[in-house]
């Protein structure tokens, strides 16, 4: 792979530029400090209990034994915690009521906060903690999920994202096609399991609740605490300086809730921080699905018929619907179209939103469908997607602000290789090690939110860029500075970069690959504005001059289309049968992303979600016990995530692409690189093997007793 | 009567002496947290599972989440904060930071730690399960992007930045005289990649 | 965790004198599983007796050309030693397979030895186990088992033993020897690892009070061509879910000895010595391995989800017998 990338942006500031992570010593030499690792005088330790039981009432609490344990200070549950008002709207909706922790005794899934124990030392509360008895009332519980759950129902539309979108005679379209694909999917539950669990500090300080936090918006999390503690939002001051991944799961979660309420009961700094196998249950996951797809087309490939029902889990307190059916609203236009996202309610902890929630699992599914019409259709699995790009948005009927689908499976095809392969299965041997490839498709919404920025011009001809804006790995700090020197033309080095501090106003979460596109608007207008009013000429006084932006009625200006980064993926495996070990040998992604801000920066970010992709086609699954309704195997033994030896050399690249609605040209990349990447290698194995895997992960259990290979391969 | 459940404990860190009171439960990686302000060594899992806390011991690397305090008494200990030279970095943190071996950081101290393991015990004839043939006779391995991968596979990293990581201790290694082989194909993990990611990235 | 005592022992037999004092006690060796069970709450014990200062670090050869190793060996001492892997190849792959560099690291020969099946059920305090709580209840069965056990298990358990380690010694007829207040005694790994019957909270038949000593090897010139193979769920840093250890010596395409042990398919390391008959004096060709392994095999009873295993270890013997006879005849 070469850095040279397939654009034409003129590159001639720091934008476009490769730059290593302002951050990059403090990471390096261990001198970064995340949110569990600030000191304070008499900080004391919180330690989360859980519930064991998968539905019912606590009947008691026992503290008393616990409390007279060492160094115990306090033992919070429903009978004693302070009152919190879970009853408004957030940004992201009403708040998970496993936010609302200790307000009531009902028990609805394992691994429900029952109670906080605090002592002066984690080993203390740990032990007081394992020790603390609670005594349950038990009731029946459900928590298996499966495809066509007699409790599934569809969700109420809303309008910005039905729940379910039909158009034409589904029926009749499929009738008519030479070609129908019927196939049903799954993927497992799956985990976020950022490397640093959940972490937070909380203390009064001068009538200001401070929390220091691992989270992915410092804003974000100061509202909601303002808001559940009925608290003015002024005197509530979060800050994340440095957070160690996050991937959806690090917006309000338990433990900034308990730390709160055990530094008011206390009145002195209290840290709680999860367990890894506590993540297990309070930090969201992705749902499982079950999607059954039906694509008909004609003998060419030209889709008539298109049908994409997807299932998903949620809990019994909350609605959250995992949209595994929404890829084909962009992708793919037929006469007669039809998706739809149906949950179940089980007594199982709320999913949430996980690093492509809806188009990971989704283009797992859909992308596998498509290489099985592209078989039976006797066509290139590309020929297939180039014959069936849609002139609008198949259900909006919008048009496209950009649509580079084919110049990414263009560039992609030449890089990989990929007019040298052979498409029947099975024809390829290295050794014990039958080879193939696959392709797949991938795009992400672009999307922006309202952000508000400051800029300050400082007397001594640096400036101080502040917004809330988090680098949960991203590089945001870095690109935010690179595109704060563009827009006051000057180099990086005069840019002071303040993020992560609720204090400095409303921002967008790192979420929905929007992060660093809404902060980049934000600190682009202030800057372009502080710019102009530095060229007027005058002097800066002491204290600087300082711009502020608000983006709400630019991003509210934005006209309506459909917005999207697209890409393609390509993946190599090698498939032994007879032990059942698949190993992905190299993948290519190629994106049309918007314009790149740190090359540097973004290719991690693409190649760490390509990696993703990869630990969701053979590893990932979380297993619960339909007896207990807990998890099993609750750590990172048993939950796998990929690991150094399963990673391949993996390259990602793009083609120019600028946004041309955004100041800057940004579409968003954080979450792209994972979308298409489990179909590219189920596929390469299917073109390995000649075995199509629809479930994932594509375990060596399941490869060994699929088999195939051996027909093929005679 | 009961033993006493803590003692008074001297560790050697990066050097330097520190004698502490330590509760026995206390792990060498608690009491670098929480009782030393050494913060840079980090914890993932707090089960041995994800090497987030690797330190070194004696020179040699531990996920020190496992380790007890009480019996780290005796040992030498490094961590990420005792890598670098003074203000110079170690080549293997310089590689990380060039080639961009991270993302969110929680698992680089670990990483490289280890990193700089993977390099001594490959000098030192260390084979690997990658190898093709452990016998001595067979002579030290190739550290090639598979041995590395596999010798490097007890951290986590869950940004996925193994791609760059490997290629960041291939580099160091390199320049540290491991015989690097630029190209060999040695099973199904390695498509012919550059052990050396240099060209690669 | 419980709060405990904290002892260093500095010879033989001050540990095992500590450890005949206090039946709460547990010996600390690198700790790595230890420690790990003692957070999760298994082990709770009222004393640790480290090991790691006591004088059982060596690894020597015997005069009789096998080898004997030190019980407080780590792992990548073990992995590492040229005689280790000049004599029982097998076996230093096996020890490299397992865990990861760090843990290789503190890990010792005698923990090993010692450690705990990884079943999710057995690690959550939380579960029903009749390994943790004799009479609880195997959630395992009706619940989550792909991979557990296919030989050898019983209606109260059907865990694993984790080790790769255990898997080659198996192979290698390794005797362990321990040290106890009654002085020293030696245990052939065959008859270390209990039968599961009703009592799968009893593991070893480690003497109440024992401290492991170290290990034997008797010599076997057939591990010289020998080779531990792993299947796992990712490519490293996984427990196994079937692994074999093989040694072959083939003359003229007969089988003149043959050594098998699984992993991940039994409460213990599984030698298997059915198969080792059927196989010995016979020809080495694939139909051959294949009737041996289905031999072995024949007992297997599988559960609704660990079936595969049988598959899985029926391929591994012959693939692996086969490179072997390929290498052989180099």
């Amino acid at each position: 792979m070469t850095t040279t990338t397939t654009g034409t942006t003129a590159v001639t500031g720091a934008v476009g530029a490769a730059h290593t992570r302002l951050e990059g010593l403090a990471k390096v030499t261990g001198a970064a400090r995340y949110a569990g690792e600030i000191p304070f005088a008499e900080l004391a330790h919180g330690w989360l209990v859980l519930s064991t039981i998968a539905r019912g009432r606590i009947r008691a609490v026992e503290s008393a034994p616990v409390l007279a344990m060492p160094g115990v200070l306090a033992v919070l549950h429903h009978g004693n915690a302070p009152r919190v008002d879970g009853n408004y709207t957030g940004p992201l909706g009403a708040p998970d009521p496993v936010v609302q922790v200790f307000q009531h005794d009902r028990v609805p899934y394992a691994g429900w906060p029952v109670a906080l124990v605090v002592a002066e030392t984690p080993e203390q509360a740990r032990e007081a903690a394992e020790t603390l008895v609670v005594r349950y009332d038990q009731e029946p519980h459900e928590v298996a999920f499966a495809a066509g759950h007699p409790d599934r129902y569809t969700p109420e539309n809303s309008p910005q994202s039905p729940a379910e979108t039909e158009k034409g005679d589904l029926a009749a379209e499929l009738a008519a096609s030479a070609v129908v694909v019927d196939a049903q999917y799954t993927t497992p539950e799956e985990h976020h399991h950022p490397l640093e669990p959940h972490a937070a500090m909380a203390r009064w300080d001068g009538g200001r609740l401070e929390v220091v936090d691992s989270n992915q918006g410092s804003r974000f999390v100061a509202e909601e605490l303002a808001n559940l503690f009925s608290l003015d939002p002024a005197s509530v001051r979060v800050r994340s300086e440095h957070v160690g991944g996050g991937f959806g799961s690090k917006a309000l979660r338990p433990h900034q809730v308990l730390a709160t309420m055990a530094a008011t009961v206390l009145q002195r700094p209290v840290r709680v921080v999860l367990t890894r196998r506590q993540m297990f249950s309070v930090v969201g996951y992705r749902s499982p699905t079950a999607q059954r797809i039906r694509l008909g087309a004609d003998a060419d490939g030209r889709l008539r018929a298109f049908d994409h029902q997807g299932e998903s889990v949620t809990s019994t307190v909350r609605e959250f619907i995992e949209r595994s059916a929404d890829m084909g609203r962009v992708m793919y236009d037929a006469a007669a179209h039809h998706t739809v996202n149906r949950v179940v309610r089980l007594d199982v902890p709320t999913p949430s939103w996980m690093r492509a929630p809806g188009e990971a699992p989704g283009s797992f599914a859909l992308e596998s469908a498509l290489d099985e019409l592209a078989e039976k259709c006797g066509l290139d699995p590309i020929a297939l997607r180039a014959r069936n790009e849609p002139a609008a948005g198949p259900v909006s009927g919008l048009p496209f602000s950009s649509r580079k689908l084919l110049a990414c499976f263009q560039e992609g095809a030449r890089r990989f290789g990929w007019a040298d392969r052979d498409p029947r299965p099975g024809r390829r041997r290295d050794g014990r090690w039958l080879l193939g490839t696959g392709t797949a498709a991938a795009h992400f919404a672009a999307r922006a939110a309202p952000s508000t920025a400051s800029v300050t011009a400082e007397a001594d001809g640096d400036f101080i860029v502040r917004i809330a804006a988090a680098d949960i790995g991203t590089g945001a700090r870095t690109a935010l500075t690179l595109i704060a020197a563009d827009a006051l033309e000057v180099t990086p080095e005069r840019i002071r970069m303040r993020i992560a501090d609720s204090d400095f106003g409303p921002a967008m979460i790192a979420g929905g690959s929007m992060g660093t596109r809404s902060w980049a608007w934000a600190v682009t207008a202030a800057a372009r504005e502080l710019r102009e009013q530095l060229a007027l000429g005058g002097g800066i006084p002491p204290q600087g001059i300082t711009v502020r932006s608000d983006t709400t009625a630019a991003i509210a200006a934005l006209a309506q289309k459909e917005r999207h980064a697209f890409g393609a993926q390509f993946a190599e495996v090698a498939v032994d049968v007879t032990s059942g070990e698949v190993r992905v040998r190299r993948m290519l992604g190629i994106f049309a992303a918007g314009r790149i801000v740190n090359p540097l920066t973004a290719r991690s970010q693409f190649i760490g979600g390509m990696t993703w992709g990869l630990s969701m086609a053979l590893h990932e699954e979380a297993v619960r016990d339909r007896a207990s309704g807990a998890p099993v195997g609750a750590d990172l033994a048993g939950y796998h995530v990929a690991a150094h030896a399963d990673v391949p050399p993996i390259e990602a690249d793009w083609v120019d692409d600028p946004d041309e609605d955004d100041p800057v040209g940004i579409k968003g990349i954080g979450e792209i690189g994972i979308v298409g990447g489990a179909a590219a290698i189920a596929n390469a194995v299917w073109h390995a093997t000649g075995v199509r895997h629809r479930d994932l992960p594509i375990r060596p259990d399941r490869v060994l007793l699929a088999g195939g290979g051996d027909r093929a391969a005679g | 009567m009961a033993p006493p459940t803590s003692s008074a404990v001297t560790l050697r860190i990066n050097g330097e002496k520190h004698t502490l009171p330590v509760d026995h439960r206390t792990t060498l990686l608690d009491a670098l947290r929480e009782q030393l302000d050494l913060t840079g060594t980090k914890k993932g899992c707090d089960q041995g599972q994800c090497g987030a806390c690797t330190v070194l011991l004696d020179g040699r690397r531990a996920v020190s989440c496992l380790q007890l305090a009480v019996a780290a008494e005796g040992r030498e200990i490094t961590t990420i904060e005792g890598v670098a030279d003074g203000e110079r970095l170690h080549p293997v943190q310089q590689a990380f930071l060039d080639l961009d071996g991270y993302q969110c950081g929680y698992c680089t101290p670990g990483q490289i730690c280890s990193a700089l393991a993977v390099i001594e015990e490959h000098a030192a004839g260390w084979p690997s399960a990658v190898t093709a043939d452990v016998r001595p006779e067979a002579g030290v391995p190739a550290l090639t992007a598979d041995e590395i991968r596999e010798r490097m596979s007890g951290n986590l990293c869950r940004c996925g930045a193994y791609v760059s990581i490997v290629q960041a201790v291939a580099r160091a290694a390199g320049a540290a005289g491991a015989p690097v082989v630029p190209r060999q194909g040695t099973g199904p993990g390695d498509a012919g990649a550059p052990a050396d990611g240099e060209a690669a990235a | 965790m419980r709060e405990f005592g904290y002892r260093r022992a500095h010879d033989v037999h001050g540990a095992v004198a500590l450890l005949a004092a206090e039946p709460e006690a547990r010996l600390l060796g690198g700790g790595t599983n230890l420690v790990d069970l003692m957070k999760t709450g298994v082990e709770r014990p009222a004393l640790l007796i480290d090991v790691q200062d006591l004088p059982l670090d060596r690894i020597e050869v015997t005069q009789d050309g096998g080898l004997r190793i030190g019980a407080t060996v780590t792992n990548s001492a073990l992995a590492a030693d040229p005689e280790v892997r000049r004599r029982y190849p097998a076996l230093a792959q096996a020890v490299l397979s397992g865990a990861s560099g760090q843990l290789r690291n503190m890990a010792t020969v005698g923990g090993n030895l010692l450690q705990r099946t990884r079943c999710g059920y057995f690690t959550d305090p939380a579960a029903a186990c009749n390994k943790r709580v004799p009479g609880a209840g195997c959630p395992a069965i009706e619940g989550e088992h792909h991979n557990h056990a296919i030989l050898g298990a019983s209606g109260h358990c059907v865990a694993v033993h984790p080790s790769d380690m255990g898997v080659a010694l198996a192979a290698f007829d390794a005797v362990v020897g321990y040290e106890t207040a009654d002085g020293p005694g030696e245990l052939p790994l065959a008859e270390f690892y209990l039968p599961v019957g009703d009592t799968p909270h009893l593991e070893t038949a480690l003497p109440s009070g024992a401290l492991i000593t170290g290990l034997r090897l008797p010599p076997a010139p057939v591990a010289a061509v020998s080779r531990y193979r792993k299947v796992r769920e990712r490519a490293s840093y996984a427990f196994a879910i079937g692994s074999l250890a093989a040694a072959l010596d083939v003359h003229d395409g007969t089988v003149r000895e043959v050594r098998l042990a699984f992993g991940a398919v039994a409460s213990r390391p599984w030698r298997a010595r059915t198969a080792e008959r059927v196989l010995t004096g016979g020809p080495a060709s694939a139909e051959a391995f294949a009737a041996a392994a289905d031999a072995e095999l024949a007992a297997a009873e599988a559960l609704p989800h660990n079936g595969y295993k049988v598959t899985l270890m029926r391929n591994l013997v012959v693939a692996l017998l086969t490179e072997l006879t390929e290498e052989a005849a180099r």
